[in-house]
């Protein structure tokens, strides 16, 4: 977590506008509408939301790693300044793994299962420092182990990925990924296919490590709780663009979004066993049909006339806190309208 | 535990719309993949000519198959007769004509045995497991140690010649493989938990592998079917050709490169264009077995 | 010495599971050496009342699916017993296991795998009717769209695809499904844990209403404890084949004496950015159920373990606190 008596450093990362499409039998899936958020130096911000909001392809997006029947249709992803979406593709893999890494949620899936662990985290400090040397890149990749709370790294770094359990195959992946000290650290639901415990373990030592690489992260979930414990800032999607941004803070206590609003009401933790449980009406909308007006409406509770003909731009609401609903229309749009139902001022 | 009382009556016409809807897209689904494939597309129609051929034989053939002229011997192509004579004065053109009907005989007689007799003994070996799969997977390993056109050849010579016996021999050879396939499939699918679910809801051995493991296994099957019927095909040719299968005067295109072995120089036309209707067949086989596994590959399906 | 947490009165009890054992035989390579096995129910005791919802709860390899599976005929049963209204669901014959799936049945919990995908759901829910011979052809249809109806669908559902479906319409399927057969006991193995959470809020507030309609009764298996502190009236915590801790659902949120389950509770992660919780972080790896060693399962891994714990294992008893409150640590006395 960010240390909040440091002055507000540069920009790391800026996604501006991105829209994805994906072809598919039943037609063009619109699964990003332009997609804006930021992301500084050393800062971690979590991009929430359910299945089919977009996260997921908001990540590879960052990466370049859409493929066909998908396309990156518009926007620009600037990293330190430059425009992934411009480079070449050999500037792309300069960037990969060095620069940027991503931790994903399946750690056993990710891993090669006829390598063993060891060679394979020495093997990405290897890529992009080729000078490095067997030897001290196996070290390095074995000191890290060491600092993901394993016992015995060495004998670790032996052992297969099947040898492992949930657990430290995660680790082994966080190693890996973090061996480059990368800038930017993307990681897609690192914990969901963990136990709790070790979830709570991974969690803390992910922290230690952050702090102590000093990388920015783009940590992605639906789980609010890890949200709200790991993370700086939060960017709540719903069907393919951010509905509400703001320090996690403002945004779990203080919802603007009435989409937020539902989604921390559905959660039982606090439930009283009683009452039904809070539950949004309806269902996630169809991405067959490019984004006309919001795209919660028909869920929404609070929804008008406005709301199912333009598409709300975000709202500034003070303190990095913004939201995209026309709840909030006297509050200054945060930037100028552009793409899609451009709606004035005030 | 009684019965719920009966529910308000159902407009049965209202079922059948749903239901002849959910069909159609289906249907059209299918024609979407089918369309984007070219490859296919030839497969299908060079099949689909097949059969047209086949059916249509009276009307296309030009002479009488089994007609002999001597004085016409070894004609080349001409004119009058299309693709020349053979050693007997029949007309090849006329023959190869016929000659579809008889090699989709053979193709869709073995695949008929052969399929359904290989799904069952999968299905039943790979679910039931234990000394039952022993014994059924032992036996069909004595069958797959050889090569399936020296087995074929062994049967064919056993029974005597003849093309019901070839279909009998080439059938015979074929099942193991299926049942090989449908006992993988059945195997990867039966600790599926909507296989298991089955069990929970009081379903019978019999039930679950008729109703809910066997369609699992189909897409396999058929697909190895289609691609299985340019070797049956060949295969039937082979023993044609070593005169275990058709005998003459049997218009079968196996026997009819056969026949042409002696000419093979100065007539080529009395082996080449059988030879080349084999080819053609098989080749569409192939196409078309490739395209339905795209189609019926659920990946492609996914709407999303 | 105290017998099994009894609920509620015997005269109600609807299922009652007793020194149960499930264990799955490993065979170690080509030789039949050294042979292992997993022990995934250790030793379990559990009554259950009728129109009561029992949360198990744990990670994983702690047993709780494998015991979910033993109580509907899925899994082995290797030595214990269970009974149903009395009488013994051990080793059934056809027709007896048949009789069974009338009373009890399962949710899995992976919706995109528990629905054939050549079924259209029409013959995915009407299977029970058919299987038991309850209803025939049209019949068949309206049953299911009836039992449809209620958990949301409508007849233009009737005869699509599974695939058509998102993860908490496949479960709602999966429901209906399971209850057109009206069974009067319902084992749910996490049956949300694969949802979103607001899918999940409207699967849990249907399966309330459904228990509170047809009087059933639940044995709800998960591991977000969250959602069982919702669902349940009563809690069995358990970890490596043993139930470690039972009682109310209160009691165990709000007085846990067991040291497992307190580090659970302490490792969920609070929705309130200003009060992070006390976590006490469990250390080392979960281990598996295979050849478990003597003595207490959480042994190895407990911050309080004393001498005793390694060498006589606990036995799930009243220790402390009101009656119905079971626990097995030796230091939790009464």
């Amino acid at each position: 977590m960010r240390d909040p008596s440091r002055p507000a450093s540069d920009l790391l990362l800026q996604v501006e506008d991105l829209k994805v499409r994906f072809h598919t039998l039943r037609g063009v899936v619109h699964a990003l509408e332009g997609v804006t958020f930021h992301l500084r130096r050393q800062e971690t911000l979590g991009l929430a939301g359910e299945t089919g909001c977009g996260k997921s392809v908001t990540a590879r997006s960052i990466l370049r790693l859409i493929e066909p029947p998908g396309y990156i249709s518009q926007g620009r992803i600037a990293f330190e300044g430059r425009d992934i979406l411009k480079l070449s593709q050999a500037e792309v893999r300069a960037l990969r793994g060095s620069q940027i890494s991503m931790i994903m949620q399946e750690p056993k899936m990710a891993l090669n299962p006829v390598i063993r662990v060891g060679r394979q985290v020495a093997e990405t400090l290897l890529i992009h420092q080729p000078g490095l040397g067997r030897r001290a890149a196996r070290a390095q990749a074995v000191e890290m182990l060491a600092q993901l709370g394993i016992a015995s790294p060495g004998r670790m770094a032996r052992r297969y990925p099947h040898e492992l359990s949930g657990g430290m195959a995660q680790r082994v992946m966080i190693a890996m990924m973090l061996v480059t000290r990368p800038k930017l650290l993307i990681a897609d639901e690192p914990t969901s296919a963990l136990d709790v415990t070790i979830q709570a373990q991974i969690m803390e030592l992910m922290k230690d490590l952050i702090r102590e690489i000093r990388t920015s992260v783009l940590m992605i979930t639906h789980d609010l709780g890890i949200m709200a414990e790991s993370c700086d800032r939060v960017a709540v999607m719903y069907a393919g663009s951010v509905v509400e941004e703001g320090p996690v803070r403002a945004v779990l206590k203080n919802p603007r979004h009435p989409y937020t609003r539902g989604l921390l009401k559905t959660v039982p933790d606090n439930a009283n066993p009683d009452q039904p449980l809070f539950s949004i009406k309806g269902n996630v909308p169809s991405l067959l049909r490019p984004q006309t007006h919001c795209r919660f409406a028909p869920r929404c509770e609070e929804a008008f006339d406005r709301c199912r003909e333009e598409v709300p731009p975000m709202y500034s609401l003070g303190g990095e806190h913004q939201a995209a609903c026309f709840l909030h229309h006297r509050a200054a749009p945060a930037r100028p309208a552009g793409g899609v139902g451009a709606a004035e001022a005030g | 535990m009684t019965l719920p009382p009966p529910g308000r009556s159902l407009d049965k016409e209202e079922l059948r719309r749903h239901r002849r809807r959910a069909r159609r897209q289906f249907l059209t689904d299918s024609l979407i993949l089918w369309r984007r494939n070219p490859l296919m597309i030839i497969g299908s129609l060079i099949i689909l000519g097949l059969v047209l051929v086949a059916v249509l034989a009276p009307f296309l053939a030009t002479h009488d198959p089994f007609d002999q002229i001597l004085a016409d011997r070894l004609l080349p192509p001409t004119a009058g007769r299309w693709f020349g004579t053979d050693s007997l004065g029949r007309d090849i053109y006329s023959r190869v004509i016929y000659g579809a009907r008889v090699t989709l005989a053979i193709a869709f007689l073995v695949a008929a045995i052969s399929t359904p007799l290989g799904l069952i003994i999968g299905v039943v070996s790979g679910y039931i497991g234990g000394a039952l799969d022993e014994l059924l997977m032992r036996c069909s390993d004595i069958f797959l140690a050889f090569p399936k056109l020296i087995l074929a050849i062994a049967f064919a010579a056993a029974l005597g010649p003849g093309v019901e016996n070839a279909i009998v021999a080439i059938a015979v050879a074929n099942w193991p493989s299926y049942a090989r396939l449908a006992r993988a499939e059945t195997l990867s699918v039966k600790n599926n938990d909507y296989i298991r679910v089955m069990r929970v809801l009081g379903a019978g051995r019999l039930r679950i592998m008729v109703g809910h493991v066997t369609p699992m296994c189909l897409s396999s099957i058929i697909v190895r079917m289609s691609l299985d019927m340019g070797t049956i095909i060949l295969t039937a040719a082979g023993l044609g050709f070593l005169g275990l299968g058709a005998q003459p005067p049997t218009p079968e295109w196996g026997l009819m490169v056969s026949d042409g072995r002696d000419f093979l120089v100065d007539q080529w036309w009395v082996s080449t264009l059988p030879g080349f209707a084999i080819l053609v067949v098989v080749m569409g086989f192939n196409l078309l077995g490739d395209g339905i596994r795209d189609i019926l590959d659920p990946h492609q399906r996914q709407g999303r | 010495m105290n017998g099994p947490g009894r609920a509620r009165g015997s005269g109600r009890t609807l299922l009652e599971v007793g020194r149960l054992q499930v264990h799955f035989p490993l065979r170690e390579g080509l030789f039949r050496g050294r042979r292992s096995v997993v022990k995934a129910v250790n030793g379990v005791n559990l009554d259950l009342a009728r129109g009561e919802i029992l949360g198990l709860v744990g990670e994983s390899g702690c047993g709780k699916t494998s015991l979910g599976l033993a109580v509907v005929g899925l899994a082995p049963v290797t030595s214990g017993r269970i009974e149903f209204k009395g009488r013994s669901l051990v080793g059934l014959s056809g027709r007896q296991a048949l009789e069974r799936s009338r009373s009890i049945q399962l949710i899995f919990q992976d919706p995109y795998s528990s629905l054939h995908p050549r079924k259209t759901v029409c013959q995915l829910v009407g299977a029970g009717l058919r299987i038991h011979g309850l209803a025939q052809g049209p019949r068949v249809d309206a049953l299911v769209l009836e039992m449809l109806e209620r958990v949301g669908f409508s007849l233009e559902h009737l005869y699509r695809y599974a695939h058509e479906f998102s993860g908490g319409q496949r479960q709602r399927i999966a429901l209906a499904r399971a209850l057109v057969l009206k069974p009067e006991l319902l084992i749910l193995d996490e049956p949300t844990s694969a949802l979103d959470v607001s899918v999940q809020a409207q699967i849990l507030n249907l399966l309330k209403e459904l228990q509170a309609e047809f009087n059933l009764t639940y044995i709800f298996i998960s591991h977000d404890l969250g959602v069982v502190h919702y669902v349940s009236h009563r809690i069995g915590v358990m970890y490596l084949g043993h139930i470690v801790e039972l009682g109310t659902t209160a009691e165990i949120f709000l007085r846990p004496r067991h040291p497992y389950t307190r580090i659970l509770l302490s490792s969920l992660p609070s929705l309130d950015p200003d009060n992070p919780p006390q976590r006490q972080v469990l250390e080392g790896d979960p281990p598996t159920p295979i050849n478990p060693p003597p003595g207490c399962p959480f042994a190895p891994r407990c911050p309080e373990v004393r001498e005793i714990c390694a060498k006589e294992k606990p036995e799930l008893i009243h220790r402390a606190g009101p009656d119905g409150h079971l626990t097995a640590c030796h230091l939790s006395s009464a």
